[in-house]
């Protein structure tokens, strides 16, 4: 396989996630989140092409790239059946527990930064087998020892209901995988660019690593055409700024 | 009687203090009662957002009409937070009954089931839960080894408030394939729907439209609206208008800037 010199750091995450996601066949990703989308369609693009199973798509909020029918509480009635087998989620902060924090800083109700709030997280983070967390600020802020409000848990005590779980950890500097056994992120691989030492010192809480950790992978050139050429297409039907800055990055490079 | 109502009259049908069901920015937002009700002096409301709320829920915090949110989420979307409802919860004037999206939805399929509760997966261990004390943790009374699991209670809004594209001359009310509307009419004690316009002939004539229709069994006011929903979207009629989101958002991010802005909406001064 050839790579493609010089990926940008988006087309990187992108292609991350396309990766992440191999073997799914319905993935769900919500409103606002153009790379995860990317990575999804990457995905889809790369299984056509590559004759595997096709994969769904579905993006909440979006009346062109969603299968339900029966409201709001269909995506959670599916997700509750096992149809959907990947997600996203992200975090105001995020602990080395994989603990989740959508709704604030400080102390709960009063809190002294308040976020939206925790949508459907307390729910798709038990029954979705594959969540992938990406944040792409890597910073103290964000990854802390502690969140200060558990929107939802990285992991249960046995003998909770729970099908699913952190899968992986996205960020712009690296790649990890989470062990629920250990309860701690493993170090997978560092974006070009960054480096051990500097993600430690972004990172609130311990990790495991390689003395020498890998480096993410370039995208490869197959990714790329398809990256550039439909997915961007139909990434501009439902995030027409982003695909447009991302054309734009290409082209400047 | 007509089909349909003032808007101003609508607003008088919700009370004070009432538990006041509203959709998410997605779903059909009645924007068009916001004024309304802020002309009526109403107070005290309990939002209950399905799942989630806005811009809607954003002006009746800042304008003081709401007593206690119960929620999954308040967000301008890609315009960002919600000012006026993070400055509610900073300086502590609202209570928070924070959720998550599918418990919103288990309270209002067990109120339109006449059930005291519906039990739900997920959530344990979460501070959601920990913060609920009206959620309660039994064990599955039909496994053999300790299964823990939330029930939900019941969620009866005393009224159901959102907007739609279209209502008959019967009171039948178009939903298409939102069906998050009808569970929060079927559940609410009481539901207002405000549409873009009335419709000839009877949305209940044809197989194709009776699927996507609210019966007039469940909706007892009505109110024409035309870009009601504005400046969130209306599926099938319209987008979100982002650029009056964003004024919005620059707006009330300024307390004084703000009161501006619900003066200008309220007619109390040109906008």
């Amino acid at each position: 396989m050839s790579a493609a010199p010089g990926a940008s750091p988006r087309e990187i995450l992108i292609a991350t996630i396309a990766d992440l996601l191999d073997g799914v066949r319905h993935v769900a990703v919500g409103a606002s989140s153009p790379i995860p989308a990317a990575g999804a369609m990457l995905r889809r693009a790369l299984n056509e092409t590559e004759g595997k199973p096709p994969v769904r798509l579905s993006i909440l909020g979006s009346v062109r790239h969603n299968f339900f029918t029966n409201g709001g509480v269909e995506l959670f009635d599916c997700a509750a059946q096992g149809r959907i087998d990947a997600f996203f989620l992200g975090g105001g902060q995020i602990d080395g527990e994989a603990n989740i924090n959508l709704v604030g800083t400080g102390t709960y109700p009063e809190t002294d930064v308040r976020w939206p709030g925790s949508f459907g997280s307390a729910y798709l983070y038990f029954v979705v087998p594959r969540v992938i967390l990406f944040r792409e600020e890597h910073s103290p802020r964000v990854f802390v020892p502690k969140v200060d409000f558990v929107s939802a848990p990285g992991v249960s005590d046995p003998g909770t209901f729970r099908t699913g779980g952190p899968y992986a950890l996205l960020t712009g500097k690296g790649l990890f995988d989470f062990d629920k056994e250990r309860r701690r992120f493993a170090l997978r691989s560092v974006h070009p660019g960054h480096s051990l030492r500097e993600i430690e010192a972004a990172t609130g809480f311990g990790f495991d690593h390689a003395a020498a950790p890998a480096e993410t992978p370039q995208p490869r050139a197959e990714a790329m055409r398809l990256l550039h050429g439909r997915v961007l297409d139909e990434l501009a039907e439902t995030y027409p700024d982003f695909a447009a800055s991302l054309k734009d990055e290409r082209a400047a490079a | 009687m007509p089909i349909s109502q003032p808007l101003d009259v609508l607003a008088a049908l919700i009370p004070d203090g009432a538990r006041l069901a509203i959709p998410a920015d997605y779903a059909g937002v009645s924007m068009a009662m916001v004024a309304p009700l802020l002309k009526r002096g109403a107070h005290g409301l309990h939002l209950v957002c399905v799942p989630t709320s806005g811009i809607q829920a954003d002006i009746l915090i800042g304008a003081g009409a709401v007593a206690t949110v119960e929620t999954s989420a308040v967000t301008l979307g890609e315009a960002g937070g919600a000012p006026a409802f993070n400055r509610a919860v900073k300086s502590g004037t609202i209570r928070l009954m924070d959720a998550t999206c599918p418990a919103i939805h288990a309270g209002l399929i067990a109120a339109q089931k006449g059930m005291p509760f519906l039990p739900l997966r997920g959530l344990i261990g979460s501070d959601i839960l920990a913060n609920r004390q009206d959620w309660r943790v039994i064990d599955n009374p039909f496994a053999d080894e300790r299964d823990p699991v939330v029930l939900i209670p019941a969620l009866a809004p005393d009224v159901a408030l959102f907007h739609a594209p279209a209502a008959d001359r019967f009171g039948n009310v178009k939903i298409g394939r939102r069906r998050e509307l009808a569970t929060m009419a079927y559940a609410a004690r009481s539901t207002i729907v405000t549409v873009e316009r009335i419709v000839e002939g009877d949305l209940m004539a044809s197989e194709e439209s009776a699927a996507g229709t609210l019966p007039a069994l469940y909706v007892d006011a009505i109110g024409v609206a035309p870009g009601g929903a504005a400046p969130c979207a209306l599926w099938g009629e319209y987008e979100t208008d982002t650029a009056a989101m964003r004024a919005y958002a620059k707006a009330a991010r300024d307390p004084a800037a703000f009161a501006d802005y619900v003066a200008a909406l309220t007619g109390e001064v040109p906008a």
